[in-house]
């Protein structure tokens, strides 16, 4: 449509300049940052020179403990100078603009930015926003994306299965209000995955959400046959509250993974959850602690995807 | 084309390992520097036999043009599969040019642990350092069009070959 | 003032009338149309050669923002913009602060209007007493003060009786009721059309169903009530298809869209471009389609610019936390022509959508060029580029999804009273 700017993302040579979503960016991107991530797991040398006299500053206006510190173990790895700033807790509330915000850390000489944010789409204002050499990386908006969390389910699911071009995979659960869902669809896209399933009641399942490239299945049983992976997405009790399930006890019934529905899927099938779980809401403790369930390597990984992401995006000038 | 011919890197190999010979012992850690430093190593360990496994090192997080020229699409774990600590290693790597390379790899390596020495190994040496940088073993010293990049490349059947380019701007 | 416009091609909607003709006026009216009346010096000729010479445009739904939210535009400044659009009457919404609910408020707008000889406002008095929902307004009253229909803008009814009382007692005087078909609940925090785009940028989707539930209870209540009902901002396939329905079955209601509705969708909102943050949503290709048709074949009577000035900071912000509206008086005849030009609409036809239609609809005597009446002119550039940009715009709102792109069709001469109130540089 006439009225669309080109992919605000990446820079004129079509490098990454900001990381805000994964859809519309490049599979060459991705593998990208999936095989320098690959450089960061399990080495003996925990930290290198690459960020270092860069500032990071990790601007939160959503609170995340886990999120927040990943990307500060990250950024450190890396040698760069870390600040965080809960800007829930002081400037918001105080009433001062989204934009002013942004363009008083922007003084600060930032060289990166990482955002969380409740509101779908503020990293890509931030990023209209900031003077071209700022990078901005999103932590969270909304329900939009997570692009980082994306990657790390990447590279945990090739990690551990075969190519993503045989995989059959599955979304479980409020993929309406997941932005881990809609970059896992993206990703997987990209990447090659012939069967994305998101399987749900109507009520969590977002309106033409075939259209992102999926099969939507409301039966779990039907929809993990033969998967290869599972993702299961956290339940907020919220959802209760605003008329889209009567209780967790029947979510959990009919869309909740236990050991029984789990061995419809494939023998080796992987499960992965974003976390943090709700244990008997939408995941047995058998099946969080089982086998198959990749759940804590997500976490390691995570750290070296985001100093991937850090890395590359640092060095594209 | 201007200048000497290349040599024949796999004349060079065998001078070089009679070169190493007195010094690689048991324990010396043999480092190639990726990726055709790595090549290098792994003929220098398969004659010399020390105990303890080549090491690969990719350089790429501590070099100095990363602001300038951005992360290298193929970076490689390094993979040192002995203790730093305490040990005698040689540095081997293809091609001996400014040293910025060498520098970032003895900064890494560095970072794992106190060697007892370090000495550099190099398959060709064409000048033009810009740091004071040499190298104990030296297969050949060559004279290179500073336009050019001077590149070892290994066939198929596993010989090593040097190949001249254009140097990149 | 004697003026004769001379050489303009001359598009008269409501008679039919499409040729070269010349205009002359006086004392405020028109004296003569084609041939000049026995004697007439002019003490100006305005050279409308090259130009249209149509009437001055009607804009149902034009948010002046006063009284109340001064600090985001002025009386003055969108005044200025009407004319600048070629816009001689318009009807403002009475969702300001307070909401035009009393008869004195009316009056000093009306009155504040006036003085600056302007466009003619014809405001539009709300429904119940502070737009509330619960409580009547004195709409006998404020008819006498100068309203012309009455709406609860986008404010909710506290329940259907209410409604249906609301009606009743319009219906009572015939007074036109202008409804928002948009059901408060389905759309309750919802920002976008429900759609595959909302889907993707992870934004809350009003579905069609809100507008459809509520023209369905509107319908059945206008039926009931005999209310002369006008719905404002159709926004669908399916809600213009339910209105052709009900006017084929003899119900007597009217509609409008907001004239951007016809160009734009979903997909504009691209990476969460804030200016197409608006009420009701840009929805889908086909829902679209399903406009223009509509808008063609006159089950939707009028365009309007629902023009709504918004300041920079409210737009300056995460998509869903941008305030909806954009500007819209001096894009409303260039958007119509686009249209019909896309459409494959004669140039009368379109015009008639915002003019003679329009004031139909607002049941004033407007929006035609015939001796004797009132002189209210716009006369246009056809064919003439223009890029819109906050310093081509005369609003003191900037905000549209138009920013930085080229429209087709430049004002050049707008007369209220057979005075030139505007001339374009």
């Amino acid at each position: 449509m006439w009225l669309n700017p080109s992919n605000p993302q990446l820079d004129k040579k079509g490098q990454l300049h900001h990381l805000l979503t994964l859809e519309g960016l490049p599979a060459e991107i991705l593998w990208q940052i999936l095989d320098t991530a690959k450089t960061f797991v399990g080495t003996k040398v925990k930290k290198v020179p690459l960020l270092r006299g860069k500032s990071v500053f990790n601007v939160f206006f959503e609170p995340s403990t886990r999120t927040r510190t990943t990307f500060e173990i990250a950024a450190k790895r890396l040698s760069a100078d870390v600040i965080n700033l809960n800007v829930s807790v002081s400037s918001q509330s105080k009433g001062e603009s989204l934009l002013d915000t942004v363009d008083n850390l922007s003084a600060m000489h930032a060289d990166m930015f990482v955002v969380r944010h409740g509101a779908s789409g503020a990293p890509h204002f931030i990023a209209r926003h900031v003077a071209p050499d700022i990078h901005v990386i999103n932590a969270g908006d909304g329900r939009h994306s997570h692009p980082t969390q994306g990657l790390l389910d990447m590279y945990t699911i090739r990690h551990y299965t075969k190519d993503f071009s045989s995989l059959r995979v599955a979304i479980v659960g409020d993929v309406l209000h997941s932005r881990v869902a809609r970059s896992q669809i993206h990703a997987f896209a990209t990447l090659g995955c012939p069967e994305i399933r998101v399987i749900g009641p109507k009520t969590l399942l977002p309106a033409h959400v075939e259209q992102l490239g999926v099969h939507v299945y409301h039966d779990m049983r039907q929809g993990l046959k033969d998967v290869d992976v599972v993702t299961m997405l956290r339940l907020q009790n919220e959802r209760m509250q605003g008329a889209l399930l009567p209780s967790a006890q029947e979510f959990y019934k009919y869309y909740g993974l236990t050991p029984d529905k789990l061995a419809l899927a494939k023998p080796d099938a992987i499960v992965l959850h974003p976390g943090p779980m709700n244990r008997g809401v939408e995941i047995d403790s058998r099946v969080a602690d089982g086998r198959q369930s990749v759940i804590l390597p997500q976490v390691t990984f995570g750290i070296a995807i985001r100093m991937a992401v850090m890395s590359i995006m640092a060095g594209n000038k | 084309m201007p200048g000497n011919p290349l040599p024949d890197a796999e004349q060079l190999l065998k001078a070089l390992i009679e070169q190493m010979r007195p010094a690689v012992g048991p324990e010396t850690g043999l480092i190639g520097i990726h990726t055709g430093g790595v090549w290098v190593a792994e003929r220098v360990h398969q004659a010399l036999k020390p105990k303890v496994p080549p090491a690969a090192l990719d350089v790429s997080y501590y070099r100095d043009d990363y602001a300038a020229r951005g992360l290298s699409r193929d970076v490689k774990r390094s993979e040192i599969p002995f203790e730093v600590e305490g040990r005698d290693l040689i540095l081997v790597d293809d091609v001996l040019y400014t040293g910025r390379t060498i520098r970032a790899a003895l900064n890494e390596l560095f970072d794992y642990g106190r060697p007892a020495s370090v000495r550099l190994a190099t398959l060709v040496d064409r000048g033009g350092r810009q740091l004071p940088i040499a190298a104990q073993f030296v297969g050949a010293r060559i004279d290179v069009d500073p336009r050019r990049s001077v590149n070892l490349e290994r066939r198929a059947d596993g010989r090593l070959a040097f190949v001249l380019s254009a140097r990149e701007p | 003032m004697k003026i004769h416009i001379k050489g303009g091609r001359l598009i008269d909607p409501r008679s039919g009338v499409n040729a070269l003709k010349d205009v002359y006026i006086a004392a405020g009216k028109i004296v003569a149309i084609g041939p000049p009346p026995n004697g007439f010096t002019a003490n100006r000729v305005i050279d409308a050669a090259g130009l249209v010479v149509c009437p001055g445009l009607v804009d149902l739904s034009a948010r002046l923002r006063e009284p109340g939210f001064e600090y985001l535009a002025t009386l003055e400044s969108e005044m200025e913009a009407a004319i600048a659009g070629g816009v001689t009457s318009l009807a403002c919404p009475p969702d300001t602060d307070p909401p035009l609910d009393e008869p004195g408020l009316v009056e000093m707008l009306k009155y504040r209007a006036q003085s600056l000889n302007q466009a003619r406002v014809y405001p539009v008095g709300a429904l119940t007493q502070g737009l509330k929902g619960q409580r009547l307004t004195e709409m006998a009253e404020l008819v006498d003060a100068g309203c012309v229909a009455f709406s609860q803008a986008e404010a909710p009814f506290a329940d259907t009786q209410v409604f249906y009382h609301a009606l009743q007692y319009a219906a009572t005087f015939g007074f036109p009721v202008w409804l928002r078909p948009q059901d408060p609940a389905l759309a309750r925090h919802g920002v976008a059309h429900d759609g595959p785009v909302a889907t993707r940028c992870g934004l809350q989707g009003i579905p069609v169903c809100a507008e459809t539930v509520a023209l369905s209870t509107m319908l059945i209540l206008a039926h009931a009530t005999g209310a002369r009902v006008h719905f404002a901002r159709l926004s669908s396939a399916e809600g213009v298809e339910m209105v052709r329905q009900a006017k084929r079955q003899g119900l007597p209601v009217t509609c409008d869209i907001a004239i951007h509705q016809a160009h734009l969708t979903e997909m504009d909102i691209g990476y969460f471009d804030s200016n197409c943050r608006l009420d009701p949503p840009l929805r889908s290709q086909r829902d679209r389609d399903a406009l223009r048709a509509a808008l063609a074949d006159g089950t939707v009577d009028a365009a309007c610019s629902d023009h709504t000035p918004v300041d920079d900071d409210a737009k300056q912000l995460p998509f869903a936390e941008a305030e909806p509206g954009a500007t819209g008086l001096e894009l409303l005849l260039p958007l119509t022509l686009k249209w019909a030009e896309e459409s494959g609409i004669a140039l009368p036809a379109a015009l008639d959508r915002i003019t003679s239609q329009a004031a139909r609809v607002l049941n004033i005597d407007a929006g035609h060029l015939t001796a004797g009446h009132v002189a209210d002119i716009c006369i246009f550039d056809h064919g003439r580029h223009w890029r819109v940009a906050p310093e081509s715009l005369k609003s003191q709102g900037k905000n549209t999804p138009y920013t930085g792109l080229e429209v087709k069709g430049r004002v050049r001469f707008t007369l209220v009273d057979g005075q030139v109130v505007y001339e374009a540089k």
